[in-house]
């Protein structure tokens, strides 16, 4: 029985983990490509529409979905809540490896991309573009520092551990500041194309879609990671914790939505959701998946407090998420531009090896480091998911 | 400040000889792209075309913006608005962002996407040639002077007074004299603007203004948020430190009894 078990396991991991090679494999094939050919060469991107696959994926949904990162630090360390400490570390690593996946993506899509350092010297304040660039350069510095104290705790090198802890509370404030300005800046990126963008998206409230989106998502990031790493890693599954944190989530979704449709009240935009199209439908489908659905399951106590629900409408969220800023970065602008854009497969499978690489990373530092036994003194609340069951608190809500 | 220099593209003159497309290329010596002239398209090695609707014909181009919208997007400022009006791209500042192609509410940047160092191309207005206090090269071959280059308040002035003079000839709009905060290229046509392909929704407020409504909050996030983290931080530190004396106490006095 147990051999079995076992079996299943490993040939399980064996079938993802060769899944994971082939699209490495691809993925190094197509950047070979990417720096011998040119953009022109590997992508479908053209002078109507210059924007594409790795703007809309890798950097507006893998900078949202590393905002768990600055949310979390904020729940902790800021807002002083302390039994969420376990999930910290998590959060800042997810975070970290996200904006370095972020950066290596514009290393693919930038046409020139050794010259990214002239954002450095060469300003524009009045560019959205480098406002972004630089809040990103420096949370990108910020993270590493947060997360600095993981591996000084394992290479025990406690003198650098204490200046470093003395100066994390400034830097984390840093870090949540810069985090609000460019999440919500990726969405003023497309404040200046009112004319090309279609009106369910196109809005001055942009950036604050974006802002509270991505607060949102972090979260849903945080329990889909949780859950996850609990399986992968044997370790024991933080419920009541992701279940308060599930609940923080659906009042920033909800919040959210209804932003968006006061906003189209006020504007006038309403009746272009009667309007029936693509547009129209994806739109739908965004709020559908990525707000109603999740909130929905996240308001009945049940299924808030098992781990097989909190993570479906975490991946829910998530998926949301994704459509929306791809909604925002392609659908929104397909009818203006009169060309049609879909990636090539080459684009597809750079933004796949990207995400395996990330996961691959995650999972080697977690194999080696203590992110998920934390060494500061901490209330000792990691609860397995079994325990957690058989007390009272769940049973009081059945 | 100099008087600022423009271009005057007047439809109803045209006659569709492709004069100034081929001086173009002469100019910045582009290679040809098509046999017919009449049947290109802008692209990184065409900076301007003429192009046939019906029985009239018009051309696209840089508009030169008063305001630029690449000027203000560019995170790098490879774009600049010179004082003589033309506006000019740096390949040597260029990260290859291409945000001025996402953002220029004319659709006119292209991109040099086979180029493994890419340039976002356009045209100058010869502005190596107007500093010299010559025309571009593009208004000095036009046998018709549908294209006139001059001075931006006299075109301005040539245009009004050529709607008036022929209120039945023209569409009673001159193009570009508002259109996203007004350009240094004007358009008479005698057909309402989009027919031709132009972009006809545009605010009349330069696009850049929507960003800098965002970016001015940026100041008061950091100072207000600043404030707000870090008065948060010290409360909470001290509430959670008042909840641990009291409990300690209690635990003291619990274990005095």
């Amino acid at each position: 029985m147990k051999n079995n078990l076992i079996k299943a396991l490993t040939s399980k991991i064996t079938f993802w983990s060769s899944v994971a090679a082939v699209i490495v494999a691809a993925g190094l094939y197509s950047t070979f490509l990417r720096f011998t050919q040119g953009l022109g060469g590997v992508t479908n991107l053209n002078d109507a529409f210059p924007w594409g696959l790795w703007i809309g994926f890798d950097i507006l949904c893998g900078v949202g979905l590393a905002a768990g990162g600055f949310t979390i630090c904020a729940v902790t360390h800021i807002f002083n809540i302390e039994k969420f400490k376990p999930l910290t570390r998590p959060a800042i690593l997810t975070a970290f490896l996200g904006y370095v996946m972020v950066i290596v993506a514009l290393m693919y899509d930038l046409g020139r991309p050794w010259a990214i350092w002239h954002a450095i010297i060469m300003w524009n304040t009045h560019s959205v573009m480098f406002e972004v660039a630089w809040c990103v350069m420096l949370y990108t510095t910020v993270l590493f520092l947060e997360f600095s104290p993981i591996m000084l705790e394992r290479f025990r090198m406690k003198k650098t551990l204490r200046v470093l802890r003395m100066a994390l509370i400034p830097i984390m404030i840093a870090g949540i500041l810069l985090s609000t300005l460019h999440q919500s800046s990726l969405g003023s990126l497309y404040l200046i194309v009112p004319n090309k963008m279609h009106p369910l998206w196109w809005s001055m409230l942009l950036p604050v879609f974006f802002f509270l989106s991505a607060v949102s998502v972090g979260f849903a990031m945080v329990i889909f990671e949780s859950y996850l790493s609990a399986k992968a890693f044997n370790h024991g599954l933080k419920l009541p914790l992701l279940s308060q944190i599930a609940g923080v989530m659906s009042v920033v979704l909800v919040v959210n939505l209804a932003a968006k449709f006061i906003d189209m009240a006020y504007t006038g935009d309403l009746p272009y959701l009667s309007v029936m199209g693509p547009e129209t439908y994806l739109f739908y489908l965004e709020i559908l998946i990525g707000t109603l659905i999740p909130v929905a399951i996240l308001s009945v106590r049940k299924y808030r407090a098992s781990n097989k629900w909190l993570y479906i409408a975490a991946v829910l969220t998530v998926a949301g998420f994704v459509l929306n800023r791809m909604n925002v970065s392609v659908t929104s602008l397909e009818a203006s531009s009169s060309v049609p854009y879909f990636p090539t497969i080459y684009e597809i499978s750079i933004t796949l090896m990207l995400v395996v690489l990330g996961m691959w990373a995650f999972k080697f530092i977690v194999r080696n480091f203590p992110v998920f036994e934390a060494h500061e003194e901490q209330p000792k609340i990691i609860v397995d998911a079994k325990a957690f069951r058989e007390s009272g608190w769940a049973m009081q809500n059945k | 400040m100099a008087k600022q220099l423009g271009l005057l593209f007047d439809v109803t003159m045209c006659v569709g000889c492709g004069a100034c497309y081929e001086a173009c290329k002469a100019q910045n010596e582009l290679p040809k792209t098509n046999d017919e002239p009449l049947k290109d398209h802008l692209s990184s090695e065409t900076y301007t075309v003429v192009e046939q609707y019906g029985d009239v014909y018009t051309r696209k181009m840089c508009m030169h913006c008063t305001d630029p919208t690449c000027v203000s997007v560019c995170p790098v400022g490879a774009f600049e608005k010179t004082a003589l009006g033309p506006v000019l791209y740096d390949a040597d500042k260029c990260i290859g962002c291409r945000y001025c192609m996402q953002a220029c509410p004319h659709r006119i940047p292209r991109y040099e996407w086979s180029s493994m160092n890419p340039r976002v191309r356009k045209c100058s207005m010869c502005y190596e040639r107007v500093k010299e206090g010559l025309p571009t090269a593009c208004a000095e071959v036009c046998p018709t002077g549908a294209t006139q280059f001059g001075e931006l308040d006299e075109l301005i002035a040539i245009a009004k007074k050529r709607i008036e003079d022929n209120p039945d000839t023209y569409y009673p709009h001159i193009y570009g004299l508002e259109e996203a905060g007004g350009t240094n290229v004007l358009v008479l046509s005698p057909v309402p603007f989009e027919q031709l392909g132009y972009t006809a929704n545009l605010p009349n407020k330069p696009l850049p203004t929507y960003t800098m409504a965002a970016l001015d909050k940026i100041p008061s996030v950091v100072g207000i948020g600043g404030v707000f983290l870090a008065g948060m931080f010290w409360l909470t530190k001290r509430k959670n430190e008042i909840a641990q004396e009291e409990q300690k106490t209690n635990g003291n006095n619990s274990h005095e009894k």
